[in-house]
């Protein structure tokens, strides 16, 4: 599997940007954080849009940006894709002519993604002879992506595509990116300050705070790692957990969905038996049973686990660390923690509300 | 004796050679500056700004006397071209270039600024190098600015007096343009040949103008 290797260390008037990063390149990493924690000029400087006087990148096998040799490709000798948060169409030519900019550009022999293809995944057919401002702005998004994808990138960077558009048109345009990265097997790197994008989108997440890597891992890591808490408290703590569809049970309107050997019901859903379906655990959702219970529950979700860590976050709460295969975290209160006597090591059960299992809509 | 002839076709075909040589110039010259003006953050650029700005207020005859003098054989221009450059047709281009010069920089530095450096950055990352980038994506959207350029370079050119006078006398067939033409006439009391000039300038000037802003407000800009 190849990697990134990126070391940018790069003062700005405002502040300062000092990244040390090496992270598998493949699947959807994305970076997140709060404004002005410095994604974009993070992106930006991987795309060599900005030039770190003190800067190194590496991806896969080949060298981008060596400052110790003062080497430094300039964006158009990367094979990267790069889309921005405006679609930035070229308004003097129509929807086949930006797609086909790039595409013309790059060698034949180098050209492994066709146009239909692109054209198909994306749903723009009917766009082609279009002009661009009779596009509305989720089409443009899908056009820019699109033209991005033509020049067959090794890389693609992808800065808040979906910052610009209403809450209707993100909705469509994510299910587009999940599907072209599927089909195409292009290591995506993704900016994003938007929770949901993230639980839908992200294999692996790095965490960035005021110009600094505070975390990196893969997506559940991250989520349930209490500098997330720490540095995005405000936002619902939870844990990502990738299932498979085992069964429907249409008569109830569930579908049972298996997760490591351990199953969970979620309101039906309209995906194949065999698919994988991504849903999210809320912290709050999740309440802690000591030893089995003989006592009859309306809870349908009940999952063995073993408690690694007990986290203070609060004065009355505190944060459990369960190991359910994958990272789960449960908010209990203090009380409930001194009552139950829990310590790291124990095994629990974990009761999950059904209805907290929907993946969320992107907001 | 028609109008036309009152007209003076060699002073006319001086002066649009005259204009469209320092157009031509001034749009090689004028667009790697616009463009250095418009993205630069050098702490230089007010002082460049004002230096091309200069010819608007400053007196042709100033401009047109010290042109003069870097022109003649021991001016600078003129050591370098060996020989004197003043009342001949080239010193009259070079002379118009310096005078035209905000006519031409200033429209395209506005729209350079306009266009910013996104649809630059974008063709950057479709693999497009600078050249390409500014040649099929820059220019294009800036095409107005071009084309506000190019009419007001040229209609200024050719309204040009003072320096023209200074720098190229009045040699028919060389330097002596339309401008010229109709201050001979007047000296010489032939009112209704300067008047017929002088009609057709203005004429000609106005029409310049309002396709320029007729241009401005509805030129589409579509390649394809």
């Amino acid at each position: 599997m190849s990697r990134l290797v990126a070391q940018f260390h790069v003062r700005y008037p405002t502040f300062q940007l000092s990244i040390d990063l090496d992270a598998p390149a493949s699947d959807i990493t994305v970076l997140f954080g709060p404004s002005g924690s410095g994604k974009t000029t993070l992106l930006r400087c991987l795309a060599g849009l900005e030039r770190a006087s003190d800067g190194f990148m590496q991806f896969g096998n080949d060298v981008w940006q060596d400052e110790k040799r003062g080497l430094c490709l300039p964006l158009y000798k990367r094979p990267i894709g790069y889309v921005f948060q405006e679609p930035r169409l070229f308004p003097h030519y129509n929807v086949r002519s930006n797609l086909l900019y790039g595409y013309k550009r790059i060698p034949v022999e180098e050209r492994r993604i066709a146009i239909e293809q692109v054209v198909d995944i994306l749903g723009i057919g009917h766009l082609l002879e279009r002009r661009i401002h009779k596009l509305s702005g989720g089409e443009q998004q899908r056009v820019a992506i699109g033209r991005a994808l033509l020049t067959s990138p090794k890389l693609l960077l992808l800065d808040e595509p979906l910052a610009s558009l209403d809450i209707q048109r993100k909705q469509e345009l994510v299910p587009f990116i999940k599907q072209l990265h599927k089909a195409l097997h292009i290591p995506v790197v993704y900016v994003s300050h938007a929770i949901n994008e993230i639980l839908q989108l992200a294999d692996r997440v790095v965490l960035l705070k005021e110009g600094k890597v505070v975390g990196i891992g893969a997506l559940n890591e991250v989520l349930t790692s209490p500098q997330f808490r720490r540095n995005l408290g405000s936002l619902r703590v939870g844990a990502v957990l990738d299932t498979r569809v085992a069964n429907h049970e249409s008569e109830y309107g569930l579908t049972r969905l298996e997760f490591k050997g351990q199953f969970l019901f979620i309101s039906l859903q309209p995906v194949s038996v065999g698919e994988s379906l991504r849903v999210h655990i809320l912290a709050s959702d999740v309440t802690l049973v000591v030893g089995q219970i003989d006592c009859p529950t309306s809870v349908l979700n009940i999952l063995e686990a073993t408690i690694l860590e007990i986290r203070e976050t609060d004065q009355s709460s505190v944060d459990v660390l369960l190991d359910i295969g994958a990272p789960l975290v449960a908010s209990i209160t203090r009380k409930s923690l001194v009552n139950l006597g829990l310590k790291p090591g124990q095994r629990v059960f974990a009761h999950i509300k059904a209805v907290a299992l929907n993946e969320e809509l992107v907001e | 004796m028609g109008a036309l002839a009152d007209l003076d076709l060699s002073a006319l075909s001086v002066s649009v050679r005259l204009a469209a040589m320092t157009v031509i110039v001034l749009l090689m010259v004028g667009t790697p500056l616009a463009w250095w003006l418009a993205h630069t953050r050098s702490r230089f650029r007010p002082v460049v700004e004002a230096a091309v700005a200069l010819p608007i207020v400053l007196p042709p005859t100033v401009m047109g006397f010290y042109i003069l003098v870097a022109l003649g054989p021991y001016g600078p221009l003129g050591r370098i071209a060996d020989l004197s450059l003043a009342f001949t047709f080239t010193g009259l281009v070079i002379a118009s270039v310096f005078y035209s010069m905000p006519f031409v920089i200033q429209p395209l530095q506005n729209a350079f600024e306009a266009v910013g450096k996104a649809p630059l950055e974008a063709a950057w990352s479709l693999r497009a190098s600078k050249w390409d980038a500014f040649l099929t994506v820059i220019s294009p959207i800036a095409l107005r600015g071009y084309i506000s350029a190019i009419v007001l370079g040229f209609a200024h050119t050719l309204g040009e007096f003072g320096v023209v006078l200074m720098v190229g006398g009045s040699i028919p067939g060389q330097t002596r343009v339309l401008s010229t033409t109709i201050f001979e006439h007047v000296e010489v009391m032939e009112y209704s040949q300067a008047h017929t000039i002088s009609a057709f300038m203005l004429i000609f000037s106005f029409l310049v103008l309002l396709a320029v802003y007729i241009a401005n407000r509805r030129f589409p800009i579509h390649v394809s």
